[in-house]
């Protein structure tokens, strides 16, 4: 009798019924995207002795167009980045000069950061390039979370499979893990102070850290964000790298 | 004959001013021998070894790849399709990190076939398992601080371009003159490198063996190995120009003394070119006396050079000189020890270059004698 109530909770435990991964993913890119927005946000990259901060104020359309300015400090000021579809533009006052960025360059590190140009470049929906799942229920920092494991179904999708915690409540990522082909874990990020904004939930600050490198990673804090506003169509065009 | 036993007789009585000229010129014949055998030195081991390490008998690049643009090596991969038939020893270059001590390190990573003999990158401590295994240069593994048997993570992208990393293990630490294939380089055995990137049977070069000169290359390039070589000899031509430039100051200021000299000589024996004249020598007679008298400076210095020289020269072509750390701190092959390298042909160059330059010093304050007035002279009045 013992053995036979062991066998039916394992086996409950065993088919729990979770809900459906793309459905979650649904409800979180609701939260997480929009048609249009407008961001003032600071990259807090922590180095060895010291931490550096990034201002920058980027406008998106979509995942294909986005365009940023660098604002602060004042090294970086004036340096702009455009973005359309695969391809990326770099404008750097100081030598007063455009390039394009292509091939092994998108690799690099943006301003020293853990984040690539390619990390940023990412720009198919995760339910084109993966196969979902729900494995499991925990909790973070005191918040219910589904564990939802993404496997690759493309490819030449950057990372074989993903991890991502979202919260069962408010349907945001708090956490996302990178995963190698061998299984082994390159990237976290971790999000946090989620804050209502516009009538959704979305978290402001992101850790992104390479965890194969020592270092606390990069912190990426929004410091104000609009959604769906409207941006006039020539941001998006390399004309206004110069301007 | 007479103006060299005239010109021989005059030197020697000279005395100590002979012997300072002729000290210094030595000195600079002696510098010059010395710097010239040096580059000379330089250069043929330079050559030896990239042909050891690097070029073989030449290599043969796809038709994208690119040596010194990194930015190349992403898509320069593909087959050749005879080159198995032809004896050509693949090489695939692909990009990665490795992570010592939680460091990141962007690294070349070269696949090369463990039986090849072709170059000195000691392939056969590869092991035969499949496992993930390196060989490095010893630059390498001082910058990564790795030592024979140590781990460490290595991240790399698969064909398609998603992440993959595993411990690799450092079978051999080698130890070569050449930085092109230590600094920043990681050498895998090339069937792991097809394994875990899927580029199968794909190479990004081919290094030509000895008995395959002008292999049949298709649309790759084929480059031999004095292509290779002319990138090193012409930054050795650069070396050798800029020492010119000390040794041709050094010249300079030897045969400043020798004009100096003769400048005195002509203004001092005026009386003496006036006799020469009065007893039957023509002008040309008296000028080629003392153009003599300033190459034989040159002649004894080349004898007291060689004396004192040659075995000084021949002591350090033995030893070597030691340069230490220096040569690893730079781009290009450099051995830490240089062995200079003389010959006949520098010794009779070096030796033509200093006479020749003596004689035509000593022949310019010489013409002033053709337009001497032999009564004036005799009387010894300034003219």
């Amino acid at each position: 009798m013992k053995y036979l109530l062991i066998t039916i909770l394992s086996l409950s435990f065993a088919f729990q019924n979770y809900p459906d991964a793309d459905g979650i993913l649904k409800k979180v890119d609701a939260n997480m995207s929009s048609d249009t927005n407008i961001t003032e946000s600071s990259m807090v990259i922590h180095g060895k002795r010291n931490s550096r901060t990034v201002v920058s104020r980027s406008y998106g359309e979509g995942y294909k167009k986005s365009f940023s300015e660098y604002l602060a400090p004042a090294r970086e000021m004036g340096t702009k980045m455009l973005k359309l579809e695969d391809r990326l533009w770099i404008y750097s006052p100081s030598t007063d000069r455009t390039i394009q960025l292509s091939g092994h360059m998108l690799r690099q590190s943006v301003m020293g950061s853990d984040l690539s140009y390619e990390d940023m470049m990412e720009d198919r929906k995760l339910t084109e390039m993966y196969n979902s799942k729900v494995i499991g229920e925990e909790a973070i920092d005191g918040r219910k979370v589904w564990v939802v494991e993404l496997i690759s179904k493309v490819e030449d999708a950057t990372y074989h499979s993903r991890k991502a915690w979202i919260d069962q409540e408010r349907y945001v990522p708090l956490k996302e893990e990178l995963f190698a082909k061998s299984g082994q874990l390159l990237k976290r990020v971790t999000l946090s102070e989620v804050k209502k904004v516009e009538g959704r939930w979305y978290p402001t600050k992101m850790n992104y850290k390479d965890v194969l490198k020592d270092g606390e990673g990069t912190d990426f804090i929004i410091d104000k964000i609009e959604f769906n506003a409207e941006i006039p169509e020539h941001i998006f065009t390399k004309a206004s790298l110069k301007k | 004959m007479l103006a060299i036993q005239l010109a021989y007789k005059n030197l020697v009585n000279a005395g100590l001013r002979t012997w300072l000229n002729v000290g210094v010129l030595s000195f600079v014949f002696i510098v010059v021998l010395f710097y010239k055998g040096f580059i000379e030195g330089w250069n043929q081991d330079a050559v030896l070894q990239n042909i050891d390490w690097e070029y073989a008998n030449g290599q043969v690049h796809h038709p994208t790849y690119e040596p010194a643009d990194f930015l190349s090596i992403q898509d320069a991969h593909g087959q050749l399709v005879d080159a198995k038939d032809q004896g050509l020893i693949p090489v695939l270059v692909r990009q990665a990190s490795i992570y010592p001590d939680g460091r990141l390190m962007n690294v070349t990573v070269k696949g090369i076939e463990a039986h090849q003999n072709v170059v000195k990158i000691p392939t056969p401590s590869f092991t035969s398992d499949n496992k993930l295994q390196a060989i490095i240069g010893k630059r390498m593994a001082k910058a990564a601080q790795l030592k024979i048997g140590d781990d460490v993570l290595m991240r790399w992208r698969d064909k398609n371009g998603t992440f993959d990393a595993g411990n690799i293990t450092i079978v051999d630490i080698f130890d070569t003159h050449v930085p092109t294939v230590d600094q920043g380089q990681i050498w895998m055995p090339i069937d792991v490198i097809w394994e875990i990137t899927g580029l199968e049977n794909e190479a990004t070069y081919y290094l030509v063996g000895k008995q395959n000169k002008n292999p049949s290359t298709g649309n790759w390039k084929f480059h031999s190995q004095d292509d290779l070589l002319e990138e090193i000899r012409a930054l050795i031509a650069i070396e050798s120009f800029s020492g010119s430039i000390i040794y041709g100051i050094l010249l300079s200021i030897a045969l400043l003394a020798i004009f100096d000299t003769q400048v005195l000589s002509i203004f001092r024996r005026q009386k003496e070119i006036g006799t020469c004249i009065a007893l039957g020598m023509t002008r040309q007679q008296v000028m080629v006396l003392f153009t003599v008298e300033g190459a034989m400076y040159s002649i004894f210095a080349m004898i007291m050079g060689s004396i004192v020289g040659i075995p000084f020269l021949l002591y350090v072509s033995g030893i070597g000189i030691h340069i230490g750390g220096i040569s690893s701190e730079m781009g290009f092959t450099m051995g830490e020890t240089i062995y200079p390298v003389f010959n006949i042909y520098l010794l009779f160059t070096t030796a033509f270059l200093i006479v020749g330059s003596a004689t035509v010093v000593s022949f310019l304050p010489a013409q002033k004698i053709s337009k001497m007035n032999p009564v004036l002279a005799i009387k010894g009045k300034q003219q």
